[in-house]
């Protein structure tokens, strides 16, 4: 059996200066995945080609065995409704309403009705305990809850596979909890996720796997306790050694 | 008399009356100092001007109370044609100036042509003066005499005015597109909406909101330049007081006439700094959105 998402040797440079050098990473449905690594190590980079926001230079990109991401001649569309992003500036649609950003995708691409894109994503709204916000537009949420609804937003497409890169990074400390709870709701609730942060405690609690990103390729691998606890390598122990002091 | 402020921590709101009392009376004394001196300023204008020796034959030749009445009624209905080029151009302005816009953003290649001939367009019709547009189009074209192409100075006036300020105002719409911050159409691709659909949803409605100011500032620009298509002849209100004022030969019918204009511009100016003003208070209660 295929896993949901198989990237192999994936090069990607900007300018020539190259940023991943054949990269390979698998992630099987249902998985949580945490990347670390150093900033600039190229985590967004990976997590923008996952989703065809960044066309790769070299390898191939695989969602669920049948769809190639990296092929050029792919109809990207219909990529990105199966793989939602989230993003550390949250990106909200600021002239619309919360629910009116939540709502645009389901009615546009997938031709969801109003009525019902409107019940789904109250239903969302309530899980995430943001339903007062409904009618809101995005300058009067904190940056919990703005973050908290571009996560909405992206799951209102339930997509197959969730990309998170350091959705907590913007965030005053005291908030970062409240965006941490949602995601880890996402988990325990079986999404694939593939998430870039830098909250290591946080890593270690949800993920199933820590890939550590050096060079340009996936450095070391493995369950958060073998990567946090006993790393394999002397440039993880290092890299570790850093973020967690 | 004296009144005890609520407990800190009270849920209620609490102003100092004394200090809202001193707030209330320097507001007062600002505004009539200011009152004070616009008059007084005004006064010492009104006598020196009055007082030179030239001031009679100005008064007699500007502004002639009798000339103002006559022609006044004549003036404000040729104005009405003003009106109707303005009305008539202005949508199709705003609705021609938006595809090309458009056309400029687009960029698959399938697209070179169309956005060569954009950007062809922009760059000729910017650097032509409008009334030179006009000439051209005004006499020019009713001179090659062709089949069913209509000869009214008024259509071609107009068509000379849509063609010159589409230019302009297509490099608004495009600066407000410019200004919608690339993470908001990323946000939009990512979920999946196509080009058309990021920029109808969520790119346009952000650009258009941005440049309205500056738009408005272009519909005053207009509102004057109808003045233009005098040139090709039709009576409009620059027309029409240029025949009051040279069977009288005298300018009062000038001076009507630029009353009319502003009496039409201001409200415009006011409406657009208070759009202006609006906008800018909103963006700062918005942060960064
Ligand atoms: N669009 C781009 N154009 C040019 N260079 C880019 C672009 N995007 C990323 N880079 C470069 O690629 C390198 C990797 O960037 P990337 O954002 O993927 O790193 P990261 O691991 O996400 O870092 P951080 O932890 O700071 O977010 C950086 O050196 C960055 O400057
Ligand atoms: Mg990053």
């Amino acid at each position: 059996m295929s896993s949901l998402l198989d990237v192999t040797g994936v090069w990607k440079s900007f300018e020539e200066q190259p940023v991943l050098r054949g990269i390979d990473l698998r992630v099987d449905a249902h998985q949580a995945v945490v990347l670390i690594g150093a900033s600039g190590s190229g985590k967004s980079t990976l997590l923008r080609c996952i989703n065809g926001l960044e066309a790769v230079d070299a390898g191939r990109i695989v969602l669920d065995g049948e769809v190639e991401v990296s092929d050029p001649r792919v109809d990207l569309d219909q990529v990105r409704r199966r793989v939602g992003i989230v993003f550390q500036s949250y990106n909200l649609f600021p002239h619309m309403t919360v629910l009116d950003n939540i709502t645009l995708a389901p009615r546009k691409v997938s031709r969801v009705p109003a009525d019902q894109a409107r019940q789904e994503a109250l239903v969302l709204l309530e899980r995430f305990g943001l339903e007062a916000k409904a009618g809101d537009y995005p300058d009067r949420l904190s940056g919990g809850q703005a973050q908290r609804v571009a996560i909405v937003r992206a799951l209102a497409m339930q997509p197959e596979l969730m990309l998170f890169d350091e959705i907590t990074s913007a965030l005053d400390p005291l908030l970062v909890g409240e965006v941490l709870e949602a995601v880890r709701e996402l988990t325990s609730g079986g999404l694939t996720i593939v998430m870039a942060t830098h909250e290591m405690a946080f890593a270690r609690d949800v993920a199933d796997r820590v890939c550590f990103l050096r060079d340009g390729i996936v450095w070391e691998e493995g369950p958060p306790e073998a990567v946090f606890n006993e790393p394999q390598r002397p440039e993880t122990r290092e890299f570790l050694a850093r973020v967690l002091t | 008399m004296t009144i005890t402020p609520p407990a800190p921590g009270a849920p209620v709101a609490y102003h100092d009356p004394v200090r809202q009392a001193l707030v209330r009376r320097t507001a007062r004394r600002n505004a009539l100092v200011g009152m004070a001196s616009l008059v007084g300023f005004t006064v010492v204008v009104v006598l020196l001007v009055t007082r030179t020796t030239g001031w009679p034959i100005v008064q007699e030749t500007f502004f002639n109370g009798q000339q103002f009445v006559e022609s006044f009624p004549g003036l404000l209905d040729a104005f009405m044609l003003n009106v109707t080029i303005f009305l008539i151009a202005e949508p199709l302005i705003l609705v021609f100036s938006l595809v090309i816009a458009l056309v400029r953003t687009l960029r698959a290649p399938i697209f070179l042509p169309l956005r060569v001939i954009a950007t062809i367009y922009v760059d000729v019709f910017r650097g032509v003066p409008t009334i030179l547009v006009i000439f051209l189009l005004g006499f020019g074209v009713p001179a090659l005499q062709l089949q069913g192409v209509p000869s009214d100075p008024v259509f071609w006036g107009t068509a000379a005015l849509v063609l010159s300020y589409s230019a302009y105002v297509a490099e608004v719409f495009r600066a407000g597109i410019g200004s919608v911050h690339p993470s908001q159409r990323m946000a939009a691709r990512s979920l999946g909406l196509s080009v058309g659909q990021t920029n109808r949803y969520v790119v346009l409605p952000q650009a258009i909101r941005n440049v309205v100011p500056p738009l408005l500032n272009d519909f005053i620009s207009l509102q004057k330049d109808t003045a233009l298509v005098a040139v090709l002849g039709p009576i409009e209100v620059l027309r029409q007081a240029q025949i009051d004022a040279s069977s009288t030969f005298n300018y009062t019918p000038y001076v009507a006439a630029a009353l009319i204009f502003i009496a039409l511009t201001i409200p415009m100016t006011r409406f657009a700094d208070w759009v202006q003003a609006r906008m800018a208070r909103r963006q700062r209660a918005g942060g960064v959105a």
